[in-house]
């Protein structure tokens, strides 16, 4: 089964705030020892909650762009 | 839950106040617990306080009569919300909603008044609180107002497809909008309005470009 995609997370720029965790609705973020982890599910609908409310700009979610095939 | 006398002397509102001076303004400052989705404050209502986020995120935004939503900020932890109607008393002129779990600390408009008189300081402190709200819708205002975002993003979308030889770099909002010289929000609010013209797909994690040649248009017609 294929990976679903999910938010990139650069733990260098992490200061374990935590808000991102907050606002997360699919509870695909968890922070362990301070530092927050990805959850792999296929609930994470993409919202952009995280990547916005993240104070450091730890966290990415980046978009493929692609042309339907006609 | 008591209000903590550590986190009051972080916002800045209560800069430079002693501890005798920050116990003395516990006594009027509550603790306060929304859900996620819970708005704290409409827009348009009469203002009772000002609100202090402790832990989580609050999404301050208007809402224009068709129902399309422009975020003025996101208010973090040791930030204010409802700062404006709590001082010139008029109503509220933006909605605040919680983003996740929030715990707010309230403090009510005629404790603060006194407290403005009582502690010159927070008056001072005050005015650079408000000083750098302004500054910061000025900015806001200066990318709503001066840039047609949306064909910029268009181009964007163009140049940055997989050619064939495999997938395009991928971008988030943020830099789309560093791109383009606009804000995230007006990003996404671009691409909601290209997906409600029928040229785009949001999918996920991937902007599928359903009309091609209808996009370039838009590229042209933005100059």
């Amino acid at each position: 089964m294929a990976l679903a995609e999910m938010p990139v997370i650069e733990p260098e720029k992490c200061n374990g705030c935590g808000l991102c965790v907050s606002v997360c609705s699919c509870k695909a973020l968890v922070l362990i020892d301070n530092f927050i982890q990805v959850i792999e599910t296929e609930d994470c609908g993409w919202c952009l909650q995280c990547e916005a409310v993240c104070p450091t700009g730890a966290i990415a979610c980046p978009f493929e762009i692609v042309i339907e095939e006609s | 839950m008591a209000v903590e006398t550590e986190f009051l002397k972080s916002i800045p509102y209560f800069a430079g106040l002693s501890p005798a001076e920050l116990d003395s303004i516990k006594r009027f400052t509550f603790e306060r617990k929304v859900e996620r989705g819970e708005i704290i404050v409409y827009e348009g209502e009469p203002a009772e306080a000002l609100f202090f986020v402790v832990a989580g995120a609050v999404k301050v935004f208007k809402t224009s009569a068709e129902g399309k939503e422009q975020i003025l900020s996101i208010v973090r932890p040791g930030e204010s919300f409802n700062d404006v109607p709590v001082f010139d008393d008029g109503p509220i002129p933006a909605s605040a909603q919680a983003m996740g779990p929030v715990i707010l600390y309230e403090l009510k408009k005629s404790e603060l008044r006194a407290l403005l008189r009582t502690h010159p300081q927070i008056a001072i402190n005050t005015i650079k609180v408000l000083a750098e709200q302004v500054r910061q819708l000025v900015s806001l205002v200066e990318d709503l107002s001066f840039r047609r975002v949306i064909g910029r993003v268009a181009r964007i979308l163009l140049e940055n497809t997989g050619d064939g030889t495999g997938p395009g770099p991928r971008l988030t909002q943020q830099e789309m909008a560093a791109m383009v010289g606009s804000a995230r929000e007006v990003v996404g609010r671009s691409l909601k309005a290209l997906e409600e013209e029928g040229v785009i797909r949001l999918d996920r994690h991937r902007i599928v470009i359903t009309n091609k040649k209808a996009l370039e248009e838009m590229v042209e017609e933005s100059l």
